[in-house]
């Protein structure tokens, strides 16, 4: 064991074998980030960004969440786990925080209603949360990377190599001291320059438009464009709070214990922060600052107009399985079922495809996974931590899968029970 | 001739608060961890990697100092503040007019906000260190349910100013509520439980949206209901919790690391 390496930045790792399929797998990212932008300017759908107006209305174009969630946050994610020992390098991430920060604020420049917007005294937290994830998801993939590195070539991580121990005070009173006297200072002043915002007093009749629950809260209310309210105010989050209960019990990777990995750990990484990142933080940013009036979308530089009026055409699971005359033009070219065809059974015939897809999703998938994709993690985990597991994940990626399918077949529901309440 | 400072260090009433002597060596520093109630929350010595700003980012103890700024800002706010429709909107509007140096409500809006960013940048940190890991499962579970806790204080406290963004808020929000399954009025399954002699138990005035506005709608016993929570109820609960999460910090090895 080399002691030698004294400082956790500056270890160089030698040439590392995988950099040829990563170099793939970034490719094609590139190519599906840009490939909206190429179709849209060359289908001349949206003006050539010659001028300001032109490159706000192809932001404002390509901003929609089926586009800028599958083209632009889906691949940067990707790229950032593949490419983690690259871009936290301070020569590549500074400059590319400095170019957020010139599109994020500069837009502030060319555009009153994004103005209005950011600068709302109750949207400033999601300046700061979005900027401070930045830094922090910085600071953790740029350990990483140098533990990784470290793990490779056999030496000491980050934090073995001064193993020796402290005494609290002074060592971590001073930190705890110091760290409360600037959030102390920030917090006053962030006090003292932005008054806290009250609007006119509470009128039970009158309910502004949007309205709008607390920002913390808008991943959620977003996902209600997507799921009734049982499943995104109810049963999503509380199995959000199960699952993060869980998930040390279900985690039985034993590496990555206490030091910062990406390596040893890529599948829980991947999957939570896919969580994290984009389901929650990128969301509440939708929920926020791109849904206006009627819960409408709009991009940044658009006005929120009232009177917008989109027209909503979406079809159910059974009516694409029982009338053939839809958007894909499948189906079985019969009427739905009804109480003089079926019987007091008839709802259950009418959702036959999806309550039949549900249980499959539910039930039948994560046995699937297990024999396919996730053999190795089924062996290593055992079988009642494996299907913990699986059910969270399966559930986690419904609300992926009902936006795609949102977006590609415009469906509303997969099983559509009035008669009970219960939608999917 | 003894100085000043030395004189006081001499007394009865310093020696029998400090029990020991500034702290300058080893023996005295660990005297100053282990006989004070608040810092014994922290172990004796700890790993020099762990407490690197890099590694923790300070964002659990900044959470922690979030919460006793609102503490300490509630408290005076409560001062000045009743929580009927009557008077709610006026007190705050009285807030910002009349009192000296009006930033009591600043501090304790814009710090709710902070503390919930840091306390979900410090379950990140703590994802992904892996330190959920054993011996700390249990404490990333109370940990989770402190998060919960913020979020829920947070939630109440919007409904205090009793203004237009307040109320509506909370009524998309408690709207879910309605939607619960078997105990939500729109909820699926809302008819399937019923009590003796076939009368439904799920009413619009017995279900869970009910239980937690004391009406149908955001109204005066929402009001008292969300204040008392947000000042007692929620409050109480972090508290104890923030103690069982400190203590087993400790108790599962301090800060972690490498093993």
């Amino acid at each position: 064991m080399s002691t030698t390496a004294s400082s956790p930045s500056t270890y160089v790792p030698p040439r590392d074998p995988g950099s040829r399929s990563r170099n793939i797998v970034g490719l094609l990212m590139l190519i599906l980030m840009i490939s909206p932008m190429a179709l849209k300017l060359i289908r001349g759908t949206v003006p050539a960004p010659t001028s300001i107006e032109g490159f706000k209305s192809l932001v404002d174009a390509l901003s929609v969440p089926e586009l800028s969630l599958s083209f632009f946050f889906m691949p940067l994610f990707v790229l950032m786990l593949v490419y983690y020992r690259q871009w936290t390098k301070p020569v590549i991430a500074l400059p590319l925080l400095i170019i957020f920060c010139l599109f994020y604020f500069g837009s502030m420049v060319i555009d009153p209603d994004y103005r209005s917007i950011i600068t709302k005294a109750d949207n400033v937290p999601i300046t700061i949360m979005l900027l401070g994830t930045m830094i922090t998801l910085w600071v953790a993939f740029r350990e990483a990377a140098s533990n990784d590195a470290r793990l490779e070539a056999g030496i000491p991580l980050v934090s073995q190599d001064r193993e020796d121990k402290v005494l609290v005070w002074p060592d971590l009173v001073y930190i705890e001291l110091l760290c409360l006297v600037i959030a102390m200072t920030a917090l006053v002043v962030w006090a003292i320059a932005l008054p806290a915002p009250l609007e006119s007093p509470a009128n039970p009749a009158g309910p502004p438009n949007p309205s709008k629950a607390p920002w913390y809260f808008l991943g959620l209310q977003e996902m209600l464009v997507y799921f009734d309210p049982w499943m995104a105010g109810v049963l999503l989050p509380g199995l959000i709070v199960v699952g993060l209960i869980a998930m040390p019990y279900i985690d039985t990777n034993p590496k990555g214990n206490g030091y910062y990995t990406l390596k040893e750990r890529k599948f829980a990484i991947s999957v939570w922060l896919f969580g994290f990142l984009i389901l929650w933080v990128v969301l509440i940013v939708f929920g926020t600052f791109l849904r206006g009036p009627n819960w409408n979308f709009f991009g940044p530089y658009q006005y929120w107009d009232s009177h917008l009026q989109v027209p909503l055409t979406n079809i159910n699971l059974s009516e694409y399985f029982w009338n053939g005359k839809n958007l894909l033009g499948f189906g079985l070219d019969r009427p739905l079922p009804t109480q003089q065809s079926h019987g007091a059974i008839y709802p259950f015939v009418r959702e036959a495809p999806g309550i039949v897809f549900s249980i499959f999703w539910i039930f039948i998938l994560p046995v699937i996974l297990a024999k396919t994709v996730f053999r190795r993690l089924r062996a290593q985990m055992g079988g009642p931590r494996f299907y913990v597991m699986a059910v969270l994940f399966v559930f986690l990626a419904m609300l992926p899968l009902k936006m795609v399918l949102r977006w590609l077949l415009v469906l509303k529901y997969f099983v559509y029970l009035p008669e009970f309440n219960l939608n999917l | 001739m003894m100085s000043p400072l030395s004189y006081i260090r001499s007394t009865q009433v310093w020696n029998s608060i400090f029990r020991h002597g500034i702290p300058r060596d080893r023996r005295t520093r660990v005297m100053a961890v282990m006989s004070n109630v608040f810092l014994h929350l922290h172990p004796v010595a700890v790993r020099k990697s762990g407490i690197r700003l890099s590694f923790t980012w300070c964002m659990g103890g900044l959470t922690f100092f979030l919460f006793l700024a609102e503490t300490i800002s509630g408290v005076l706010l409560m001062f000045y503040y009743r929580p009927v429709p009557e008077y709610a909107y006026s007190d705050i509007q009285a807030l910002r007019a009349h009192v000296t140096l009006g930033v009591l409500r600043e501090i304790h809006r814009w710090g709710a906000h902070a503390m919930i960013i840091a306390i979900w940048l410090h379950m990140m940190r703590v994802f992904l260190t892996g330190s959920y890991k054993p011996p700390r499962e249990f404490n990333w579970g109370v940990g989770v349910i402190l998060l919960v806790l913020t979020m829920l204080l947070s939630f109440t406290g919007y409904l205090l100013p009793w203004d237009q963004l307040a109320i509506w808020a909370i009524t998309v929000g408690s709207n879910m509520g309605k939607a619960t399954p078997f105990l939500g009025m729109s909820g699926p399954f809302s008819d399937v439980l019923m009590m003796p002699g076939g009368v439904p138990f799920v009413t619009t005035r017995s279900d869970a949206a009910y239980l937690l506005l004391a009406g149908t709608s955001v109204g005066e016993n929402a009001l008292m209901r969300f204040y008392v929570l947000h000042c007692i109820a929620l409050p109480l609960a972090t508290a104890v919790l923030i103690a069982v999460h400190f203590w087993r910090i400790r108790k599962d090895g301090g800060i972690s690391g490498p093993m």
